[in-house]
Formats: C-alpha cells, structure tokens, sequence
C-alpha cells in the first residue's frame, strides 16, 4: 500500500473497505460509513487529545542535540505529569526515517535534558539505551505550559510538512492524553456526527492515552504497545448495556478502543473507571466487548495488523491486504479505512457443543 | 457557600480573566470553589493574579494569535481534567480613541476581528471535543460569548468593534443550533455597560457611578450558567 503523504484528516476521496461477517468484502466511501453500521448500534471513539509529545533539546552532560519523544504515563490523572516513559533518539528530525535515526548519547540516571523551557532529568533507562524514564522539575502547571506551547507533534517520514496540533486532534479530541493521535477518529466530524444520529446509531467516547506506533528499533517495537491508562466514562458503559439490551453491537472507532473495552471486560463484567491496558490482542484473543472494528489500514506485520487477527482469519486477512492493494486504497495515520465486522456472536449454548473456528 | 446553585466541581475557563469582567468572574468562581483556568495576554499579570486567586489556573496567550490556540486548550483541559463551560471574554475594542469607519485603518478591524470574533470562533473548536464529552457525561456543556449592546444598535463611531461582537452574537446562535443535538449549549450575553478598562478606553469621561459593577455582571452570567445546566 502507498503512504498517505498528507496530513489531511478527512480527504473527500478516503475510502472504507467493509468486511461483512459472512468474510464478504465491499469497497465503499468512507464518509458513507454511517450507512454501513446499523440502527441500534453503538460506535465508541477515542477522545483523546494529542500531546506535542516530540522535544527537541540538548544532554546536558555531553551538551549533544536529542530528540525525546514521550511515549507513556502511569495515569491519566491531569497532577501526575511529572515521569514519562521515553524514547530518545539522537540528532535529527522527523525527516529522517526512524529505522535510520541516531542513536542517543549514552543515557544514565540523573542525566539532565534541556529540552526548551522544560528541564528534565534521567530517572531509569529501561533496559534499552533508547527507552528511559525521565522527569520534569516544575509545577504540574509549568511542565503542561512547556509541553504545550514548545512540544511538537510525533510524526514520521512519509510526511514532510510539520505537523500541528489541529492537524493530529481529532474533532471530538478532549483530554491531552495521547501520544499520537487515535487516527481512526479522524474519520468523524460534525457531519459524520450528525448522520450517525439520524440513522439512530449511537455514540459514546472513553480517554485511550494512545503510545506511539513505531520507534524504528527491532527490540524496541517488539516491545509495543506499552501499558496505556485509559477511563471508561460511566455513561459510556450505560450506552453499551442499552446497546446490546435492544440487538446492537459495538463498533470500536480504532485500536486503542478495542484494548480499552477489552481490558475493561477482562476481569468478567465491563468496568467504568480508571484502568491501564496491559495486554495484547491477537489471534488468541476472545473478543468479550467488540463486535466491529472501524481502523486505519496496516501494513502485515505491524502491531495494528496483529490485532486484526482477533476479528478475522489469516486467510480473510490475506484477501483483506490484496483488496486494499488492489484498490489504491492508502495507509498510515492519514490513509483510508478499513470497517471489520467479526463472524456473529454464537449463543454460549453452541459453542459449548460446537467447533466455531471464531469463537476460539 | 453556593449561592449562586452552581454544580459542584464545574469547570470553567475565562478569556480575558485579569481585567474588568474576566476577573470579576474568576473572582466570584473561585470563592464559590469552581476549578478555574483563565487566560490572558500578559505573563507577569497573569502570575498576580492567579497568586491572588489560589488554586486557579492561570495562562498566558492571545486568542487573536491562531497559534496560541491550541496550546491553550491544551492547557485548559490538562488544567481543569476537561472542561464545561468556556467563557470568551477577552475583548478588542477597535481603533484607540473610537474612530469613524471612514478614520478607522484596515488593520483596525482585522485586529478587532481576530479578538472578537476568531479567537471565539477557533478556541470553541478546539475544546469543542471536550465540551461534548462533558455533554455525554450529563454534566453542564456551555459556551458563552460576552457581546454589547453595540452589537445591536449600531452607536457612530463604534464600527469595528460593534460589526464584530455583531457576528458573534449571529455565530453563537448558529453554534447553539448545531451544537443543540450533541447537549452543548452556546449563548451570546450582554453584559451592559460596566465600568471596566476596556469601556474607560471607549468613553473616558463616562461617570463611573453610571455603570455597572463588573461583580453584578458576573453573578448574571454564573446565574446564567445555573440555569443552563443539567
């Protein structure tokens, strides 16, 4: 698939791929995607903001330029502002494919960073001379002030204008939670909002702090996702218990949804509240929240497209990429998407009693 | 003490909130124990103030500057953990002293534009993400717009400020109609003629005793927000 190469959110020609639940696939537009959910049905979104999570500044004890990139937080709490996971990388910019970037000068504990008006300093590396814990001196004020008026947006080499703020915040971007933006809600705006209510498909949100997708490090990215916090607001489990009470399913508006409700669930019932994703979701994963998953389009191999693999075959998966190559359709945070609908719930009755390859 | 009825751990936000009617309404928030988060141009009055006003939040930007937005809302949300009522405040009056249209400079009513008019337009945008998770959360949802009379009347000498507070109030009551669906509110308020700086620009020789206290405005509008929410 090609890269889509600019940042726009919503190109008027973005295409949605829709995989039915008897594996059929259909191309379609992507701001038709309303006409393709049901009534009843409940798409939940990501709403978290953006961070500029990208800091450019100087190691104070070799004085060379770097690049930190916030990659983590143990919490959403809007106090607990001060320790960062971290990935570092030398000189440079985004303009340089991350695969190719420097590496950092060697990282130790009590290291200061400069970076801007914000100062920092080197708690723990985490067993990669890229990846540290790091924290801020200041007021949880200060340290906000300084993220968000010299902080840049994370961004990669497929896109070579710098990024803004209003180009990664989605339009129902709340909470500056996220280290990169959560790209399938790029698919919403005003309109889109607008036509999901007229055709009686409900919406709800829950606060993902979205990690970063790539570092450009082997060992590193087998390492991704981190643990992500997330809050799963009390209305939004009210929406899907009225959801599914009336025959609706739940239609995840993009991957970090999916880990949020499913980390939600994991313990039996759906819990509201404060929670930090920690698993993975795969193949092995029994989906017990999500019905449909609304995504950008992944290139095989990545973790995104691993994730997949909970919602469909290999082999439909296969049939999915050749579509999407076939069909021009773009990938990346900016590309086109893809709406999958896993095979339909089988009564527990049945599955007890019958081999259902995705009920597994 | 909660007079006023408003909802326990609301969250608002100020433009224009060292001066005149902002800080009046920081002032009357933050004796009622509202999380506050203010804005305004200068930095070392931004500081007084908020050492005035413990536990407020106070940050330093211009809404005319479309760069400054987002950062502010940024540090809105982070400040307040989201928000739910958004009061733009921070006013341009135009050309100092008022000016005829034909005296006033182009880049006069640009100017009054960006502040009166833009700076609402693009701060609403960015922290309408927010105000529509609070919506969802049944909690108040609540933009309000400080217009004038001049907005209405159209007062000799007043034209690029009055043109510009006149499409804001048109702009919020076409917020409020599209916005209505989603359970955020947008109102437009006259707050009357106050004895402020910014009308002490205007008209220097008005009889301050003549105004209006920018407190009593204040406890309108905070009635106002009552009134409006859930």
């Amino acid at each position: 698939m090609k890269a889509a190469t600019t940042p726009v959110q919503r190109p008027r020609d973005a295409k949605l791929l829709v995989v039915d639940a008897a594996g059929r696939l259909h191309h379609a537009a992507r701001n038709a995607l309303p006409s393709h959910l049901q009534p009843g049905d409940l798409l939940v979104a990501n709403d978290a903001a953006t961070l500029p999570a990208s800091l450019s500044g100087v190691h104070g004890p070799s004085g060379l330029p770097v690049e930190v990139r916030l990659a983590g937080r143990r919490s959403l709490a809007v106090d607990d502002v001060r320790e960062f996971t971290a990935i570092v990388f030398g000189a440079g910019d985004h303009r340089t494919r991350t695969e190719d970037r420097a590496a950092p000068p060697p990282l130790h504990s009590g290291d200061g960073l400069a970076l801007g008006p914000l100062q920092a300093e080197v708690v723990r590396t985490l067993g990669h001379p890229r990846l540290i814990t790091l924290r801020f001196s200041g007021t949880a004020d200060a340290i906000w002030s300084g993220i968000a008026r010299y902080g840049k947006p994370i961004q990669y080499a497929h896109i070579d204008a710098p990024l803004a703020l209003w180009d990664v915040w989605t339009r129902v971007a709340a909470l500056p939670v996220a280290f990169e933006p959560p790209s399938a809600g790029f698919v919403l705006d005003g309109q889109m909002l607008q036509a999901l209510r007229e055709r009686g498909v409900a919406f709800a949100t829950l606060t993902h702090a979205a990690g970063i997708s790539s570092t450009g490090d082997d060992a590193l990215d087998a390492r991704l996702p981190f643990d992500e916090p997330y809050h799963l607001p009390e209305a939004t489990l009210r929406a899907i218990a009225r959801a599914r009470a009336g025959g609706g399913r739940i239609v995840a508006l993009g991957t970090t949804v999916t880990r949020a409700l499913e980390h939600a669930a994991s313990a039996g019932a759906l819990r509201s509240g404060m929670g930090v994703a920690t698993q993975r979701i795969g193949p092995e994963t029994r989906l017990r929240v999500v019905d449909a998953l609304v995504s950008g389009t992944h290139e095989p191999g990545t973790s995104h497209h691993g994730l997949l693999r909970a919602f469909a075959s290999e082999a439909l998966l296969q049939r999915v990429d050749q579509a999407l190559e076939a069909g021009g359709y773009r990938t990346h945070e900016f590309g086109d998407s893809v709406l999958i609908e896993r095979p339909a719930r089988v009564p527990a009755r049945l599955v007890q009693t019958h081999a259902i390859p995705h009920a597994a | 003490m909660n007079t006023l009825n408003l909802p326990r751990d609301l969250r608002v936000a100020i433009t224009g909130g060292t001066s005149g009617l902002g800080l009046a309404l920081a002032r009357l928030f933050h004796e009622h124990g509202t999380r506050v988060a203010f804005v305004a141009r200068h930095a070392q009055r931004v500081a007084e103030v908020a050492r005035s006003l413990p536990g407020t939040h106070g940050l330093v930007g211009d809404v005319s500057r479309k760069q400054d937005i987002y950062p502010l809302a940024l540090q809105i949300t982070a400040a307040l953990d989201g928000l739910d009522v958004l009061i733009n405040n921070a006013s341009s009056l135009g050309p100092v002293p008022l000016a005829l249209l034909a005296d006033t400079e182009c880049e006069d009513l640009e100017a009054a534009l960006a502040t009166n008019l833009l700076g609402p337009f693009r701060l609403t945008k960015a922290v309408l993400g927010a105000l529509g998770a609070s919506a969802r959360d049944g909690r108040p949802a609540l933009v309000i717009n400080i217009t004038s009379d001049a907005a209405v009347t159209p007062y000799a000498g007043w034209g690029a400020y009055g043109a510009s507070k006149a499409a804001l109030q048109h702009l919020s009551r076409i917020w409020g109609e599209e916005l209505r669906d989603q359970g955020v509110k947008v109102i437009a308020v006259d707050p009357g003629d106050m004895d402020t700086p910014l009308h002490a620009l205007a008209v220097p020789d008005a009889d301050p005793a003549t105004l209006k206290r920018p407190a009593q405005a204040a406890r309108e509008i905070a009635t106002l927000i009552a009134q409006a929410s859930p």
